[in-house]
């Protein structure tokens, strides 16, 4: 057929070129990270952009194997894929040796992956794939389950696995759904246990226990104008709570006002639930169920701090949102990280003139924070044009996304732009002090072979994909 | 789900909102807020300063008075720092062991940074913990300079340095925690020029201060300038000499260059050893110096306020005769002293006593008709104006002022004003007999040795004096202060002093003083003995040789030694011929005084 021969033609050059610049400007800046004057040399191997030369190498090997093999192999071994990494996470958990607290890394010899990363693309290939048969339906209870475990099977190991960050990477895959049709309102619920998450290390669980009660109630209180109702709730509550505070005053038990609170929100929700049941209001229930599950949200995020993570991780999480003062640990490294950035100005200091990144006053300069490299010897130029080229590349995926025939490579597009997207505005947004410091790459740009050839690998099945987008599955 | 082809707008539209976001946000870091760029800067750049190297100081004769030595602090940089064996380490350095536990654990509160642990690691130590010192990374020895006083002596003219204090960081911006600075005596007053100047240089530090270049090109360095070597006027022959013939007893000697005002030397006594007060013991050797019984951080020698005794005489003679209220020729009434009414100063000659004879012989009732005539001038209305004259007259010697010398503590010491008698006895309502016995140099008259020696090299001169210094020369200038370099002449005529020069010649010729006569030296000297309400009067002799074109005058002042001519009128004679001759002929002076040992009761 002449269609199997014109993919070539049909491939996305400009993706392509966008591609090829960023791993270019990566390694440019992974070389001035690294550079000293004692070791000038462009390529010794030994050296961190010595070794990137060779991971760059091996990655455009890597795209043109993607690009060589049939569309149809993708779409037939997506659950495959996602089987065999599913049972590579599940093993690399018993395993693999501590680094950087994590238990992330699959050691071959001398040769460390992180399965973490090429999950990734596995994940968004069996999502495109399942949300592609004919039947799916999301509103089938079965079939949105079915996309959840997909989503999240990943995620559980991975947190296994103490990595964080690598595994709330997975939540952009929601962006896949939302395009399907997901209600908004979904997301918008992902967003605000995220936002939740964070506040509960900032306010205390109690407060927002408090507040969260008090949401649930104004949205009730506006979607029925039972004004009436949602106040002798709310009078019950606190009846409850008062009593129950006056008892264990009594019997002098030591005991938290905050479980003094979820004891009688129990117990009012209960007794109101049983009275709105009578009364058939169902979005109050939905209210109270949205509470209930604040609450246990609440609780874990408080129990898998304090029990099951590491002093390391804690630390981390804490001094990110700000909670911890700690010059020489986590908020030291932003703080370095700003200033290597703010230095650099408007033009920068130019080329291997950094100093911040150079003496290592940035942690993690070649890896997590290459950003500072391109911040300080770049400038506000050399930043913007990074922020403006992965825009470009957005823009990109998501007109390629668009003009696809079939579903399958629209959403694996939308699970590509979601899955980079988020790296960009974690990874950016850390090294200026906006977001979390949870440690993932900046893709194309950060020193890693498994982040580089986990990118270039998702990257390219899309850009392959979309070069046979005439051909009908 | 082409019906959901709009939410392609609302991802597009959430991405550029989060790019603007961050765009917003570098511009403000990177092209708003300066801060950035000047905390990058301080990140990675350190300066490190470079002390100079203190000036040394030498005597007249080329003796090296204060050195630096170098010593040697135990520093560590914790976070080199691997498991060691604590109690060898404590062993093997004779650490105390509490000192250096704290002083460690301190250190690694800020592990890459150098910290010093112990100071002053004892020489002998130092090659065994060199052999050693591979057993402990993290440790090394710094060098720091101490001073160091090769003579042992001049304390009291050199003074200390020690850790600059708040105040002065606070006055002036050059110092800095823990630099150090002159704080007393010589030290304190060159201090700028023994200092020098601290250098700095710049440099590129990494993130764990480790030093990777030079900053610019060490275009912003400066290099130190070491501080100045001084050369002092001190004779050290005459100052060691001085200290050991002084010892055991209380008191002061000074000398001077008459020509030049040069200090020969300057002897407070008891003194105490300089290099007590050095280095990390300084706090508690000064604490047990200052509350020494004998004050051994007082200088006699510029703050004592001695009564003149007899050497006073010298000045009321000059000034009766400048004022014509006598001459050579004028003779005054001995009978066992001085005699008006019922009042009775003492004095051991019965008859008439021609001038010269009333130095010679020291006489009491000569000096207070002289000092009645000096009150009783026709030529002023009052005694108040007559006495404010005689006043100002003594002041010309520069006694009852500072003189301005080049030690810092240096008091004024005591004439009173006539307003002081006015108080006591209502406006001009006095009469000489209140104040008879200042004639004498008793009385209310306070004055320290370095006045009345600087008033004896007045004499030499023949009416003039420089002030009394320290300072002989200054390394690369060449040049001392040049107040130093200016002339004090005394309102009397020169003639005058030759006549009373002739008096204090026969003082050791037949007078006083006979007894400390030392043939051809042509000494010419007055006693004097100081009446003292606490216990044996005071020994006090003044003298200056050779008459004629003086090398070198003297004052030596022994508390409750009894006779001026016992003992300071022969030690007077012992140094004045050390310093001419740079030999001594009596030496039984030498073993009385070495021998002599005043007890000084404490009551
Ligand atoms: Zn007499």
């Amino acid at each position: 057929m002449a269609k199997s021969r014109n993919w070539i033609a049909n491939l996305d050059w400009i993706t392509i070129l966008i591609y090829v610049l960023m791993i270019f400007l990566g390694w440019i800046n992974i070389y001035a990270a690294v550079y000293t004057e004692d070791q000038p040399g462009l390529i010794d191997f030994s050296l961190r952009h010595g070794k990137q030369l060779i991971w760059i190498m091996a990655a455009i090997l890597i795209a043109f194997i993607i690009l060589l093999i049939e569309t149809k192999f993708y779409y037939y071994f997506a659950y495959v894929f996602y089987s065999i990494f599913i049972i590579i996470l599940f093993v690399v958990i018993f395993i693999a040796r501590d680094i950087n607290g994590a238990n992330a890394w699959l050691e071959i010899g001398s040769f460390r992956i992180q399965p973490g990363e090429f999950a990734k693309f596995a994940t968004a290939l069996a999502m495109a794939r399942l949300m592609s048969t004919y039947n799916f339906d999301i509103s089938d209870r079965k079939d949105l389950l079915k996309v959840m475990v997909i989503m999240f099977l990943p995620v559980v190991l991975i947190i296994m696995q103490n990595d964080l960050g690598s595994a709330l990477v997975y939540f952009s895959l929601l962006i896949v759904l939302y395009r399907y049709g997901f209600p908004g309102w979904i997301l918008l619920l992902g967003i605000f246990f995220v936002g939740l998450f964070v506040a509960s290390f900032k306010i205390s669980t109690l407060t927002l226990t408090f507040f969260v009660i008090f949401l649930a109630s104004v949205l009730s209180a506006i979607n029925f104008r039972r004004v009436t109702e949602v106040s002798i709730a709310l009078g019950v509550f606190t009846l409850v709570l008062i009593l129950s505070w006056v008892m264990i005053k009594l019997v002098d038990i030591k005991i938290e006002l905050y479980y003094l609170v979820a004891l009688s929100f129990v117990f009012s929700s209960i007794i109101y639930g049983y009275w709105i049941y009578s009364k058939k209001l169902g979005f109050v229930l939905l209210m109270l169920g949205f509470v209930f599950m604040s609450l246990i949200f609440l609780f874990s995020v408080e129990y898998i701090f304090n029990n099951i993570m590491g002093e390391h991780q804690q630390n981390r999480i804490l001094v990110l949102l700000g909670e911890k003062d700690d010059p020489k640990g986590i908020e030291y490294n932003v703080n370095q990280s700003k200033i290597a950035i703010g230095s650099g100005g408007l033009t920068g200091k130019g080329f291997l003139q950094g100093t911040q990144t150079k003496y290592k006053f940035v942690p993690e300069q070649s890896t997590d924070f290459i950003f500072c490299t391109v911040g300080e010897e770049w400038g506000f130029l050399g930043t913007t044009s990074v922020i403006l080229l992965f825009i470009a590349l957005f823009w990109r995926l998501l007109v390629m996304a668009e003009r696809q025939k079939t579903p399958f490579s629209m959403l694996y597009g939308y699970g590509v732009t979601g899955i980079i997207f988020f790296h960009f505005a974690i990874n950016i947004g850390m090294t200026i002090d906006l977001a979390p410091v949870v440690g993932i790459p900046l893709p194309f740009f950060s020193y890693g072979g498994s982040s580089l050839w986990s990118f270039t690998i998702l990257l390219f099945i899309f850009i392959k994909l979309d070069s046979s987008r005439q051909n009908i599955l | 789900m082409n019906e959901y082809a709009n939410r392609y707008y609302v991802v597009i539209s959430a991405i550029v909102f989060v790019a603007i976001i961050f765009i917003i946000r570098l511009f403000s870091i990177q092209a708003l807020d300066p801060s950035y760029k000047a905390t990058a800067e301080s990140n990675s750049t350190r300066v490190v300063i470079e002390f100079p190297t203190r000036g040394l100081i030498f005597t007249r004769d080329s003796a090296l008075m204060v050195e630096n030595k170098s010593s040697f602090d135990l520093m560590v940089i914790p976070e080199n720092v691997t498991a060691f064996d604590t109690s060898y380490f404590i062993e093997i350095l004779q650490l105390d062991s509490i000192q250096f536990i704290k002083e460690f654990i301190k250190a690694k509160k800020r592990s890459y940074i150098p910290a010093m642990v112990y100071k002053e690691i004892p020489d002998s130590i130092i090659t065994k913990f060199q052999e050693l010192q591979w057993m402990f990374p993290g440790f090394y020895l710094q060098t720091r300079a101490l001073r160091h006083y090769p003579l042992s002596s001049a304390a009291h003219i050199l003074g200390y340095i020690g850790e600059v204090d708040k105040n002065m960081i606070e006055k002036d911006a050059y110092y800095k925690q823990g630099d150090y600075i002159g704080i007393t005596g010589i030290e304190k007053t060159y201090e700028v020029l023994l200092r020098g100047k601290k250098g700095r240089k710049l440099y590129l530090v990494d993130a764990k201060n480790r030093i990777r270049g030079s900053y610019k090109d060490g275009e912003m360095d400066e290099t130190a300038i070491s501080g100045k070597n001084i050369v002092l006027s001190i004779d050290s022959r005459l100052q060691t000499f001085g200290e050991q013939l002084m010892a055991n007893k209380r008191g002061s000697i000074v000398a001077i260059e008459p020509s030049t005002g040069e200090i020969l030397c300057l002897i407070s006594s008891p003194a105490y050893d300089p290099n007590l007060l050095v280095g990390k013991n300084i706090a508690s050797n000064y604490t047990q110096l200052r509350n020494d019984e004998a004050n051994l951080l007082f200088n006699r020698a510029v703050m004592a306020q001695y009564p003149p005794g007899s050497t006073f005489k010298l000045v009321n003679a000059l000034i009766g005769l400048q004022e014509n209220v006598i001459t050579t020729h004028s003779h005054f009434t001995c009978a066992g002293g001085y005699n008006v009414g019922s009042f009775h100063l003492g004095c051991h000659h019965n008859g008439s006593i021609e001038f010269y004879y009333s130095i010679q012989g020291s006489c009491n009732a000569y000096y207070c008709h002289v000092f009645d005539r000096i009150l009783r001038n026709k030529e002023f209305q009052t005694i108040g104006e007559s006495y404010t004259e005689w006043r100002n007259y003594v002041m010309q010697f520069g006694l009852g002022k500072r003189l301005g010398t080049d030690l810092a503590q240096e008091l004024r010491g005591y004439i009173p004003e006539a307003s002081h008698f006015d108080k006591y006895y209502g406006k001009d309502k006095w009469t000489p007999l209140r104040l008879i016995s200042m004639s004498i140099g008793q009385g209310e008259l306070g004055f320290s040795p370095l006045q009345m020696v600087n008033m004896t090299a007045a004499i030499a001169n023949r009416g003039y004096y420089y002030t009394p210094h320290l300072i002989k020369n200054i390394e690369d200038l060449d040049t001392i202060p040049s107040k130093f370099k200016q002339k004090h002449t005394i309102d009397i005529d020169s003639a005058y002093f030759e006549e009373i020069i002739k008096g204090m010649e026969m003082v050791m010729k037949a007078g006083t003083a006979a007894n400390a006569y030392v043939q051809g030296l042509d000494i010419c000297g007055k006693t004097g003995t100081a009446e003292n309400p606490h216990g044996k009067d005071h020994s006090i002799f003044v003298a200056f040789a050779p008459k004629d074109n003086p090398k070198i005058a003297i004052s030596v002042y022994i508390e409750n030694a009894g006779f001026g001519s016992t003992f300071a009128a022969p030690l007077a004679s012992l140094l004045i011929e050390k310093y001419l001759r740079d030999s001594i002929s009596v030496h039984q002076w030498e073993t009385m005084l070495l021998n002599t040992s005043i007890n000084y009761k404490t009551k």
